[in-house]
């Protein structure tokens, strides 16, 4: 067999939790001697291979990730699609997470999937687990190692430059401007078809954005609990802290969610019956949604806050 | 200080007919048990209106149920929870109540069944119980569980064949107002007896080879007659003899044994599904897949829309029917869905089945 010549091709869909970790993987991969293949920034040929290929009930979300599995399944040997049950402990990701492979498998029977399981509440050591995935396609456990230290140092640099770019954004803000946090998923906020025309709009409306998911997401998990007690999602719980925390800085907090979102159209709702000192907007992205309706609502928003912003300046 | 001039007024949500059977253990935290008036088209009225849009059909119920009991003076609600979105419920009509006006005290025992916690916490709220009394009435509400279940189980695999229409629900009836009035588990192994005998006695013509359907699905849909427009009575009434596994009972079951029925349940849903897939798409999975090799000749899966983990299952239930030309027939429930659509889609597929289960034998 020709060993050395020829790399094992692994494919990265480009969404879901994709925009989360994406940093630590490739550099796992390719330090673990891998050669990645990231499918294309979404557009519309995915979504609608993906809107076709889904049970029509699934989130957009998870249409756009078949719909990237399908670009990807000709292309690369393996598919890697991490399972993630829980990260903390008492705490649960949303069940998409869970049974993404098995959606996966049924989908496109056949196909060749590298997967581990995450689940703090069993076994914690994340490590152990690659290693056995990994070790059966590449017999070398010190390079693997290796390759798991420097993909996690990567990825926390990573996270901290950008905690550190938000709050440089905080502090040299300028006073005229609005500042809008902007509270959805990464995978929808990053997406060049859902978040990136909201995100681009805005900016061109002369408005500042705030991410929600650039975080400290130990003191958000911690911060979360002044909003809701209960809440048990993970990313949501994310999400809920840095609302807390970015709170006093910005003008306006725009939601984004994809239909039908499960934990999304809960803690919204209790976010918008508990926040009220800060004007919000709840935008609901489906594949049909029509840009023009989209952008004059985006634009009332920015007026409002705009015109707000300048009576509280008079006095 | 209010609390001394108050009755405690406690009430829980509806779920078929199991609010009898937990009524005893509700007694324990409360004066007075205040049972929120059957569901109707106002229930969910109530519910949608002020629930988020894109919540849960479930949520829309239990959140009418609260405030049709509010309205008729509860001052304690129950919510429970765990699995899917379902353990998130409480925190979020509890907020939505609290801003309609509402004055309450919730309670929610959210992922949590132990019967220890359970016992404490009721310890706790009511310091004069003995354990032995709060041991004794858990127990006594999840026989009346079991007796619930038995004799619905029954009903379920024979209405549709009944000599005289409305006979089985009668009875159905009468044994509810019965369990209602009972004391004691001696009192429940005596309306065992008896109910199991008249319903035995209840002249039925059943064909000698029924139409077998298996019902699975999320929880609420499947065990609130209301919410699935009575999809199992519409089922019996065409002659085909319904069978549906989930029920309080196992589901208690399940809690007490460590998930040995979702373990078991992976086992059976093999190849489609490799790993557990949250809340009850595993058993919806595994058990379609169980009957089909069992020789039922169609599977009803049904859900709220939106529903996470039902929805999850749908690909492997969908692959499964393709690889096997097994049929199975999906709904899915919203507080807009017309009844008679449904009704229409089941006439469908009663037809089909027949056609199918002819051309079956004539082969043979």
């Amino acid at each position: 067999m020709g060993k050395e010549t020829k790399k094992i091709k692994i494919g990265l869909p480009r969404a879901l939790h994709f925009y989360k970790y994406h940093i630590s993987w490739e550099e796992f991969f390719e330090r673990a001697g891998f050669e990645l293949v990231v499918s294309p920034l979404t557009n519309q040929e995915i979504l609608k291979k993906g809107v076709n290929l889904a049970v029509d009930e699934s989130c957009l979300s998870l249409k756009i990730y078949l719909g990237h599995i399908d670009w990807l399944k000709d292309k690369v040997d393996y598919i890697f699609i991490p399972r993630i049950v829980s990260l903390h402990k008492k705490e649960e990701a949303c069940t998409k997470f869970m049974s993404l492979n098995d959606i996966v498998r049924n989908t496109f029977p056949g196909l060749k999937i590298i997967e581990y399981t995450i689940d703090a509440n069993k076994f914690r050591f994340e490590f152990f687990k690659i290693l056995r995935t990994i070790f059966s396609l590449k017999h070398n456990p010190i390079r693997i190692l290796q390759a798991y230290y420097y993909a996690k140092k990567k990825q926390s640099d990573y996270e901290k430059a950008r905690i550190e770019e938000q709050t440089s954004k905080i502090k040299n803000k300028d006073p005229n401007k609005p500042m809008i946090l902007v509270v959805s998923h990464p995978y929808t906020t990053y997406d060049s078809l859902l978040g990136k025309p909201i995100t681009k709009f805005l900016e061109s409306q002369g408005v500042d954005i705030l991410y929600a998911d650039i975080v400290d997401i130990k003191e958000a998990l911690e911060q979360s609990k002044k909003i809701s007690k209960d809440l048990y999602w993970t990313y949501n719980k994310e999400l809920l802290g840095a609302i807390e925390i970015y709170k006093q800085y910005v003008d306006g907090i725009i939601f984004l969610m994809v239909f039908p979102c499960g934990p999304d159209a809960l803690v919204i709702n209790l976010c918008q019956n508990k926040i009220k000192d800060i004007p919000l907007s709840v935008i609901t992205l489906d594949e049909l949604s029509g840009e023009a309706g989209l952008k004059t609502r985006l634009e009332s928003f920015v007026d409002i806050l705009k015109i707000k912003k300048k009576k509280n300046g008079k006095k | 200080m209010e609390k001394n001039n108050n009755i405690k007024k406690i009430s829980f949500p509806h779920m078929g007919n199991y609010f009898y059977a937990l009524k005893p253990l509700a007694l324990l935290l409360a004066d007075e048990v205040i049972m929120p008036p059957p569901i109707t088209k106002k229930t969910i009225e109530l519910g949608t209106k002020h629930s988020p849009e894109s919540a849960c059909i479930p949520f829309k119920y239990n959140l009418g149920n609260f405030i049709e009991a509010l309205d008729l003076g509860a001052n304690i609600l129950v919510q429970s929870g765990g699995g899917c979105r379902f353990g998130y419920y409480g925190e979020v009509q509890e907020n939505i109540l609290k801003n309609l006006g509402y004055k309450f005290e919730f309670l929610k025992f959210v992922n949590d069944f132990s019967i220890i916690k359970i016992s404490k916490y009721i310890k706790l709220n009511n310091p004069e119980l003995s354990y032995f009394k709060i041991f004794k009435t858990i127990l006594f509400s999840y026989l009346r569980v079991r007796l619930i279940d038995k004799i619905e189980a029954y009903l379920r695999m024979n209405i549709g064949f009944e000599v005289k229409n409305g006979d089985f629900e009668r009875n159905l009836k009468l044994f509810l107002n019965e369990l209602d009035k009972s004391k004691n588990i001696l009192d429940l192994s005596k309306l065992k007896k008896k109910y199991l005998e008249i319903l035995k006695n209840i002249p039925t013509k059943k064909p000698q080879n029924p139409i077998r359907v298996g019902i699975v699905g999320e929880l609420y849909v499947l065990m609130e007659p209301f919410s699935n427009f009575n999809i199992e009575k519409e089922l019996g009434r065409r002659g085909i003899e319904v069978h549906r596994f989930c029920s309080v009972s196992s589901i208690l079951h399940d809690i007490f044994t460590f998930d040995s029925h979702t373990k078991s349940f992976l086992k059976h849903a093999a190849p489609y599904l490799k790993y557990h897939i949250g809340a009850h798409g595993t058993e919806s999975v595994g058990l379609a897949n169980k009957l089909r090799k069992q020789g039922f000749d169609g599977i009803i899966h049904v859900k709220p829309f939106g529903c996470m983990p039902e929805v999850n299952a749908m690909s492997a239930l969908h692959r499964m029917a393709k690889e096997h030309n097994f049929p199975i027939l999906y709904f899915s429930f919203d507080s807009q869905t017309s009844e008679t659509g449904i009704k229409t889609r089941i006439e469908a597929f009663y037809d089909m089945l027949m056609m199918k289960k002819k051309r079956d034998t004539m082969q043979i």
